[in-house]
């Protein structure tokens, strides 16, 4: 993955509450057994007048001309709710955003983000809801500069370090294998019933 | 120093400290995971991606895949669906389960079903045990004292290369219900009520420990009923200590631990509760008597309201309600075509829907029909019932629950998610009116433009016979 360490960008506001994942990639959408090839599908239900035919709807934030290259999503509270599907995730980078500012996220959704290289931001989306103006996120620094301001963000360690090495987890998780099979053997041990069970098969 | 159920779960679960967290942050764990539960639609694709990505699950006995999601539930199902590709996602699923050695509930399998239903009836989920699934509804499963909860697909691949999760350690929330629930009010009714009271984001980043007289009291469907929509209120999970009725429910299911495990299991599953004086970031009290039978109004869980009530105002909102906005009830209002003030008991519906992992298991199906028998669903309405699992379809059938279904003139379905959601396949039609025992109403869950109102099952069925929203407690009224 892409490292995340600056982003500078102009920002697409959609700040509704409780933007939910069959909102932001709708089911029929997902079409294929497949990560690739949804950005197309991206709020298709609100992008698309008519959504078989692929007709833009003039009015929404992503067919209007000034948020063209918005490589930022203004979100309001509770953004990402509902389906855990990560193809909302999915269909966000791939149509080009790498971060959202939204005043609150899903947990599943905001850990999604992370695990593709999406920086999801809890901030007040207002201030940055200006057509044209260049928003600077500095991730290090934790911070977002725009028209000579500065907001600090929050984010956890964890994330930080996922986001700014452009981390695989699994690859890092598995360095911790050693313990993860102490970790297991002592289980063993302790908790026989949670691993005899699985064995047992057909119904009884 | 005293612990909370949670932080038993978590600390023997805890491999390690990733970070420890300041300021708020509780830190990330990397948590070992007992089970790993998939399905069809985002399953697969976990599967699939660990594959390319060249790596082996750690251990396949912990692994279980069901087919659910985009499967048909017509009478005489198979491979082919409704659903445009859902072909390809059954039988990529399958040959990738297969290939890893996972356990298979295929179609056919009498163990198949809604993943959330077949987890607990065949006891592949436990007290004291850590359980994932790349679907949001897995706090369902909490209810049984386990630590459950829904993960994206690449948390997936993660937890099967790895057996374990790098988990951000949540805040903890006691919601304590007490008192009896009044006659004919139902867990569902008590699942709307507290998302309407809390709000949709109002478990965000917590774990939830539902406690107190009432959820004693309560059936292990009803407590899953009630943990179902804890992904509603955007909680991490929600999670109920087990107790005498846990146990009793679990023992002699598939994958229930027996004989001397049997007792070891019983002596560890006593240690699982909150000590007397654990402290929790936020508690909340309910009182029982105060939940009404519910139905949503809107286009957010949240948006719900007493049956015998109205569509709220939004200058003059329920005193127990969450906070919501202008935009928001607005939109709702538009898309449901309501007006604010309109009686909710009345409202014509086009479709009855009885289904989905909050309420298709057998208690479910018998108040249901406990309604219709000897009645008969009302001249244009398209009801529907889907029991959750391939065993409470064939434990209905041998109640003859099926008979009282079909002769009230529902449908008869196989086991699976079906019409909860709208997967490009079977869908209500725009702007159909469907009264449903599913969890969500968002825009379009049931069918582009379909309208969605929330409801217990008694509530469905009652609606069904009487042509519009009705109140299962007066049926000489129907
Ligand atoms: S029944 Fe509905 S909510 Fe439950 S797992 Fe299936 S699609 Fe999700």
């Amino acid at each position: 993955m892409e490292p995340f360490l600056t982003l500078t960008s102009i920002a697409a506001p959609l700040i509704r509450d409780n933007v939910d994942t069959d909102a932001i990639i709708p089911s029929r959408e997902m079409k294929s057994v497949s990560k690739r090839g949804l950005s197309a599908g991206l709020f298709a239900g609100w992008r698309y007048t008519d959504v078989d035919a692929r007709v833009p709807n003039p009015e929404f934030v992503l067919n209007r001309p000034e948020y063209a290259g918005a490589r930022i999503l203004l979100g309001g509270a509770n953004f990402g709710s509902g389906s855990s599907r990560e193809h909302a995730v999915w269909a966000l980078a791939e149509y080009g955003f790498r971060a959202v500012i939204a005043a609150g996220f899903s947990p599943i959704f905001r850990g999604n983000c992370i695990r593709n290289g999406v920086l999801p931001i809890v901030l007040d989306p207002r201030p940055f809801n200006e057509p044209g103006h260049q928003i600077e996120i500095d991730l290090p620094a934790q911070e977002i500069r725009a028209a000579g301001q500065t907001w600090p963000f929050d984010i956890d360690e964890e994330a930080k370090l996922m986001l700014t090495e452009g981390l695989d987890p699994i690859a890092l998780t598995l360095l911790d294998g050693p313990m993860i099979d102490a970790h297991e053997s002592a289980d063993r041990q302790s908790r026989p019933w949670a691993w005899s069970v699985l064995s047992q098969g057909e119904p009884a | 120093m005293a612990r909370t159920l949670f932080d038993k779960l978590w600390d023997a679960h805890l491999v390690r400290n990733l970070s420890s967290g300041e300021d708020g942050d509780g830190g990330t764990g990397l948590i070992a995971i007992d089970r790993i539960l998939l399905h069809e639609r985002t399953g697969g694709i976990a599967l699939k991606a660990l594959e390319e990505s060249g790596r082996d699950v750690r251990d396949p006995s912990r692994v279980f895949v069901t087919m659910d999601h985009v499967v048909d539930t017509l009478p005489g199902r198979g491979d082919r669906t409704i659903m445009p590709t859902g072909t390809d996602f059954i039988l990529a699923t399958r040959e990738a389960a297969t290939r890893a050695g996972a356990t298979l509930f295929d179609i056919g399998d009498p163990r198949q079903g809604i993943v959330h239903v077949i987890s607990p009836e065949n006891a592949i989920v436990l007290p004291g045990l850590t359980l994932v699934c790349p679907d949001s509804h897995t706090c369902t499963q909490g209810a049984l004292g386990a630590l459950a909860w829904g993960i994206g697909s690449s948390e997936a691949e993660h937890a099967l290369a790895t057996g374990t999760l790098r988990v951000n350690r949540p805040k903890q929330m006691r919601v304590t219900i007490s008192g009896d629930l009044a006659e004919g009010v139902t867990a569902k009714d008590l699942a709307l009520y507290v998302v309407a009271r809390l709000g949709s984001g109002g478990g965000r980043a917590h774990v939830i420990e539902y406690a107190g007289s009432t959820i004693e009291a309560l059936p292990i469907e009803a407590r899953m009923t009630l943990c179902n929509m804890a992904t509603e209120l955007a909680a991490f999970t929600a999670v109920i200590a087990p107790d005498a009725s846990t146990a009793a429910w679990l023992e002699g299911r598939t994958y229930a631990p027996r004989g001397e495990d049997w007792q070891a299991a019983l002596a560890a599953w006593a240690q699982l509760s909150t000590d007397a004086d654990a402290v929790f970031d936020r508690e909340v009290a309910i009182d029982a008597a105060d939940v009404a039978p519910m139905v949503s109004w809107g286009t957010a869980p949240q948006q719900s309201a007493p049956l015998a009530g109205r569509v709220p105002r939004l200058a003059e909102p329920a005193a127990d309600a969450a906070p919501t906005t202008p935009e928001a009830h607005g939109r709702a209002l538009v898309y449901m075509d309501l007006a604010e003030d309109t009686a909710l008991l009345g409202l014509a519906i086009d479709a009855a829907f009885i289904g989905s992992c909050t309420n298709a298991r057998l208690p479910d199906l018998r108040a249901a029909a406990g309604i219709l028998a000897g009645r008969k669903v009302a001249a244009g309405v398209r009801a529907i019932c889907v029991p959750g699992s391939t065993r409470v379809k064939a434990e209905a059938e041998a109640e003859g629950l099926d008979k009282v279904f079909l002769a009230a003139g529902f449908e008869w379905r196989e086991a699976g998610c079906s019409m909860c959601f709208f997967s490009g396949g079977e869908s209500f039609g725009e702007e159909e009116r469907v009264i449903s025992t599913t969890n969500r109403n968002f825009e379009s869950r049931q069918g582009p433009r379909t309208r969605t109102h929330l409801a217990s099952p008694a509530t469905v069925a009652a609606s069904a016979i009487a042509g519009r929203i009705a109140d299962p407690r007066k049926l000489e009224a129907l």
